[in-house]
C-alpha cells in the first residue's frame, strides 16, 4: 500500500462518503476496463466454436456439438499433416530463436559495457536499435536487396568471386538459417537494453576489489557481470521459454514464400491461411485453443522451474 | 579508469573493431538500398550496384512521389499513427492511473481481470468473428479501436507513477483537490518522459504493423503502408507509373521498389534517435514487475 492508510468504511454512509470522493477513479478506469471486457473477454464466447460446428447464420449459443463428444476438429487438426508441420515449425523455430537469439543481447551488453569511449558507445548503441524500429515487411524488403539469387548484394559477391549464388530465402535450410539471422539482427541491440540497465546496477566496489585481487578483464565479466545480471537472464530465459509454442504473425508471414512453406508455416500463419481465408472456423479455433492453453501450462512450468533454481520467476 | 596495462589496452581497441563491425551490420542493408534507390536502371540490370550508386538519379523517388496509391496511403498511416499513438496514450493513462491508489477498492480484482489479458489469449479466430457484430469489418476504425491499449505499456506507465512521489498527491488532496485535477495537473506533467516513451512505442508499432489491416480489411484505399508495401514487394500491386511508361523494366521496378522501402522507413528512423534516453528508461521499468 503506498498512498495514505485510510479506514475502511463498513456502513452504507460510509460507503456513500468513499464513493463521493473516490467515484472519479471509477470513472476514469470505466474506458479502459470495458475496452479489455470487449476486445479481450467477450472473443472467449466464441471459444466454444472449437467444440461446435459452425455454421454463419446461427449464433454460436445454438450451435450443435461436434462429433466425438465436441472433439471432432481437435482430432482432426492432430490427423492434418499441414497442422502437424506447423505445430513443428513453431516450436522449431522458436527453439533455434533460443538457442541463437537469446545469447545474442547478453554479449552485446558484455562488449559494450567493456566500451570506455562513452560518445562511441551511444553511437553504437543508437545504431543498434536501429533494426528493432523496422517493420517486418521493411525487414523483408531489406532482405530481398541483400539476398535475392542474382541480384541480391550478397550473392553479387559471391557470383564476382566465382562462387555459386546461395538461395537464402528460397530453399528450406537456408531459408531457416535467414529467419533466424534476421531475427537476431532485428533484436539484439533492442534486447540489449536490459542488460545494460542491470549492469548498471552491479556496485562498482565488486569491480574495484577484483581489481586489487589481479582479476582481469575475462575474470571479472565472468564472476561479477555475469552473476550480476543472472536473475534478469533467468526472468527472461522463463518468458521466452513459456512462448515457446506463441507465433507472431508479422514475422513468419513476411518472411515465407511458397517455396519455403514446409519450414515457414507456423500456427499463426496457418490459423491465417485455413481459419480465415479458408473459413475453417471450428478447426482454426480448436488449434487457438489448444495453444493459448499449452502457452499457459508451458509458462506456469518454466516458471516454476525458475522459482526452484531459486531465482524470483516472473510473479 | 586507472592507469592501463598494454594488454588492457590492446583489448580495448578489439572491442572497439567488434562494435564497429556490429554497427556495420546493422546499416550494411540500408546502405545497399540507399544506393540501389538512387541508381540508374541500368546499372542495376548490370548487377553494378553495391554500396555506392551508379548513375545518380532520383527517377525512383519522382515515381514514389508521383504515385497517388502510394502517397494516399503515405499520408492516411501518418494520420492512423497520430489518431492511435493519442487515443492509446489516453487509454493507457487512464487505466493506469487509478491503479495506484492503494485505497482504491476493489483495485486487486481489477488487477487480475487486466493481468489475466496478458496471459490468455481467446485466438486469432475468435477475435475475427467478434468484428462481424461489432460491424468493424472492412471498417478503418478496426486499425484503431482492437488495438488502442497494450497492458504490457500500461504496466510501464504505472511503475513510472509509484516513481512520483506519494507527498505531491497528498499535499493536493490536502488542497482539496479531486483525483481528476491531480492527473492533469500533477502526473500528466512530471510523467513526460514515459509518455514520450509509450507515444514511441505505440506509433511505432501502428506504423509497422499490418495483419490487423490483411485480416479485417478487404478495401485498398484503407490499406496501411506497410500492407501496400508488401503487395508491393510480392508483385501483388504493380506500381501504376512503371506501367504508364509504356513496359515495366525490371530494374526500374528494383529501384522503385528500393525507394518505397527507403520511404516507408524513413519517418520512423529520424524520429527514434532523438528519444533514446527515453525509451532506454520506459523497456528498464517494463522488465521491473512487482
Amino acid at each position: 500500500m503506498k498512498s495514505k492508510k485510510q479506514v475502511l468504511p463498513r456502513r452504507k454512509t460510509d460507503f456513500k462518503v468513499y464513493m463521493k470522493r473516490y467515484w472519479q477513479l471509477y470513472a476514469l478506469l470505466a474506458l479502459p476496463l470495458l475496452y479489455l471486457l470487449i476486445f479481450k473477454y467477450i472473443p472467449m464466447i466464441y471459444i466454444q466454436i472449437a467444440f461446435k460446428k459452425y455454421s454463419i447464420v446461427e449464433s454460436v449459443w445454438k450451435l450443435p456439438l461436434a462429433k466425438n463428444h465436441g472433439f471432432e476438429y481437435f482430432i482432426k487438426a492432430f490427423k492434418s499433416k499441414d497442422f502437424i508441420l506447423a505445430l513443428r515449425n513453431t516450436v522449431g523455430l522458436n527453439l533455434l530463436d533460443l538457442v541463437i537469439g537469446f545469447p545474442a543481447p547478453i554479449i552485446f551488453a558484455l562488449i559494450l559495457n567493456e566500451l570506455c569511449f562513452k560518445r562511441f558507445k551511444k553511437v553504437v548503441q543508437t545504431i543498434a536499435y536501429m533494426p528493432h524500429f523496422l517493420s517486418w515487411v521493411i525487414i523483408y524488403g531489406l532482405a530481398l536487396q541483400l539476398f535475392a539469387p542474382s541480384t541480391g548484394f550478397i550473392n553479387m559477391i559471391l557470383n564476382n568471386l566465382g562462387m555459386e549464388s546461395v538461395p537464402f530465402l528460397n530453399e528450406s535450410r537456408h531459408w531457416v538459417a535467414t529467419y533466424a539471422g534476421l531475427g537476431v539482427w532485428q533484436n539484439f541491440g533492442w534486447g540489449s537494453i536490459v542488460y545494460l540497465a542491470a549492469i548498471a546496477g552491479i556496485s562498482p566496489e565488486l569491480y574495484e576489489a577484483a581489481s586489487v585481487d589481479g582479476a582481469g578483464r575475462f575474470k571479472k565479466m565472468w564472476h561479477i557481470t555475469l552473476p550480476g545480471i543472472k536473475p534478469t537472464i533467468v526472468v527472461l530465459l522463463v518468458m521466452n521459454l513459456g512462448n515457446i509454442l506463441g507465433s507472431n504473425f508479422d514475422r513468419p508471414f513476411a518472411l515465407q514464400n511458397n517455396l519455403v512453406m514446409d519450414v515457414a508455416n507456423v500456427i499463426s500463419t496457418y490459423v491465417y491461411k485455413v481459419g480465415i481465408k479458408g473459413l475453417q472456423f471450428s478447426l482454426t479455433t480448436a488449434v487457438g485453443l489448444f495453444q493459448s492453453v499449452v502457452g499457459v501450462f508451458f509458462l506456469l512450468m518454466a516458471n516454476w522451474i525458475a522459482r526452484k533454481l531459486g531465482e524470483r520467476g516472473i510473479w | 579508469m586507472k592507469i592501463k596495462s598494454k594488454s588492457g589496452k590492446i583489448g580495448d581497441w578489439v572491442f572497439v573493431v567488434i562494435c564497429l563491425l556490429v554497427s556495420v551490420v546493422c546499416l550494411l542493408p540500408m546502405i545497399n538500398l540507399l544506393a540501389r534507390s538512387l541508381s540508374s536502371t541500368d546499372a542495376l540490370i548490370r548487377h553494378e550496384v553495391y554500396l555506392w550508386p551508379k548513375g545518380w538519379n532520383l527517377e525512383a523517388y519522382s515515381t514514389v512521389l508521383s504515385d497517388v496509391k502510394y502517397i494516399r496511403s503515405f499520408f492516411w498511416t501518418v494520420f492512423l499513427t497520430l489518431v492511435c499513438t493519442l487515443v492509446s496514450l489516453t487509454m493507457t493513462t487512464l487505466c493506469a492511473y487509478p491503479l495506484i491508489f492503494g485505497s482504491l477498492k476493489g483495485r486487486s480484482a481489477i488487477n487480475i481481470f487486466i493481468t489475466i489479458t496478458m496471459f490468455f489469449n481467446a485466438g486469432t479466430i475468435p477475435n475475427y468473428l467478434l468484428m462481424k457484430p461489432l460491424g468493424l469489418l472492412n471498417n478503418p476504425l478496426v486499425l484503431i479501436i482492437p488495438s488502442c491499449m497494450s497492458v504490457y505499456n500500461m504496466i510501464i506507465m504505472r511503475s513510472f507513477f509509484y516513481g512520483i512521489p506519494d507527498s505531491l498527491r497528498e499535499s493536493a488532496e490536502i488542497d482539496g483537490a479531486s483525483f481528476f485535477t491531480i492527473l492533469v495537473k500533477i502526473y500528466v506533467p512530471l510523467s513526460k518522459p514515459v509518455l514520450a516513451t509509450l507515444a514511441l512505442f505505440y506509433a511505432v508499432g501502428r506504423w509497422n504493423g499490418y495483419s490487423d489491416a490483411l485480416m479485417y480489411i478487404n478495401e485498398p484505399k484503407f490499406y496501411p503502408l506497410q500492407l501496400l508495401l508488401y503487395n508491393i514487394l510480392n508483385n501483388i500491386n504493380s506500381v501504376e507509373v512503371a506501367t504508364l511508361e509504356g513496359f515495366s523494366a525490371p530494374g526500374l521496378t528494383e529501384s522503385l521498389k528500393a525507394a518505397i522501402v527507403m520511404f516507408s522507413t524513413v519517418p520512423i528512423l529520424c524520429i527514434y534517435p532523438w528519444l533514446q534516453k527515453y525509451f532506454i528508461h520506459g523497456v528498464t521499468l517494463g522488465a521491473v514487475k512487482e
